[in-house]
């Protein structure tokens, strides 16, 4: 089973709550892909239309709840957003993100590490999102990050995992449990990290924007499932020259 | 007197406590967090604290995100 800072948990598919059609479409695709942590985000209540209330419609005995620090553009705006979380109730758990680039999104690498040390300092489980980078995620371990969380392709891009021989190397090393979050866009893409032995991934556009989110959600918990068991089952080795599968022998009579 | 609520002007009767405004809107107190003037609100300073003209509030929640 995954433990991630003392928490176990049966499923190995995390699932991001942005970008759903509703509330109750949100739900729904939720409960049917068995994901048992869900990341929240922070932001400024509307007060002409406050619309639903999150943390009405998810039961949070049935979700862990991991709020992440989106929009973030740097370590101290992180810190802010963190402490908001725990005040919020949304406890001590953390997805670390820091992108000071709307058009990329991607992690900086220099502030993700900063916000992690003083995080895990003031007694914060951070799982750090960050770049597939083997040394970064070296670093963040080593202050003290839960888990890692490398990016496949940027996030909301569906494009999948482009970063697999950088993601191979983590995981090869990681000595935390490392979760693939971000472009993972099909199941098979899922199931591709989880074969390589990531430990979890973190999927939220590709099911959210789904034509059926509810479907979508039962086939990366399947794929997710399926590579997780490949994973176990030991994958054979790749070869360059073809090697037949039926015996070559006992052919005599043939010729 | 004025008073700025998540970046909009707001007028209030002076003396009126954080508790005491928040009770004009529809929201669900146990799921927001509030930051006044730059500070995190802890629950049982809602009805003590009282605004001041120029008070800068924050009403935050969880909403969806990935």
């Amino acid at each position: 089973m995954l433990e991630i800072a003392g928490r176990k948990f049966r499923s190995r598919l995390f699932t991001g709550t942005g970008k759903f059609s509703s509330s109750e479409v949100m739900r729904q695709a939720l409960e049917a892909s068995n994901s048992e942590m869900v990341t929240v985000a922070l932001r400024r209540v509307d007060l002409n239309d406050p619309g639903d209330d999150i943390m009405q419609v998810l039961d949070r005995e049935k979700f862990f709840f991991l709020p992440n620090t989106s929009g973030a553009r740097d370590a101290q705006e992180a810190i802010r957003l963190a402490k908001l979380a725990k005040a919020s109730g949304g406890g001590n758990w953390l997805k670390l993100e820091v992108t000071p680039d709307p058009r990329t999104l991607l992690p900086d690498p220099i502030e993700t590490l900063k916000a992690t040390e003083e995080l895990v300092r003031d007694g914060f489980v951070v799982l750090p999102y960050m770049n597939a980078d083997p040394i970064l995620a070296l670093r963040l371990q080593d202050v003290g990050a839960a888990a890692v969380m490398p990016l496949g392709a940027p996030i909301g891009t569906n494009k999948g995992l482009l970063t697999r021989d950088q993601v191979e190397i983590i995981i090869s090393q990681a000595k935390v449990p490392v979760v693939v979050d971000a472009g993972l866009g099909a199941p098979s893409h899922a199931a591709l990290a989880m074969e390589m032995g990531a430990d979890a991934v973190l999927v939220n556009t590709a099911i959210a924007v789904a034509g059926d989110p509810v479907a979508m959600a039962i086939a990366f918990a399947k794929a997710v499932e399926a590579g997780r068991e490949a994973y176990k089952a030991g994958l054979g080795t790749q070869g360059s020259e073809a090697s037949a599968s039926s015996p070559e022998t006992g052919l005599g009579f043939l010729r | 007197m004025e008073i700025i609520v998540n970046g909009e002007n707001k007028n209030i009767d002076s003396g009126t406590s954080v508790e005491g405004y928040l009770k004009t809107l529809d929201i669900n107190l146990e799921t927001v967090v509030l930051e006044c003037d730059g500070g995190i609100l802890k629950r049982d300073e809602y009805p003590v604290r009282i605004l001041k003209e120029g008070s800068v509030l924050e009403v935050i929640r969880f909403i969806g995100g990935g």
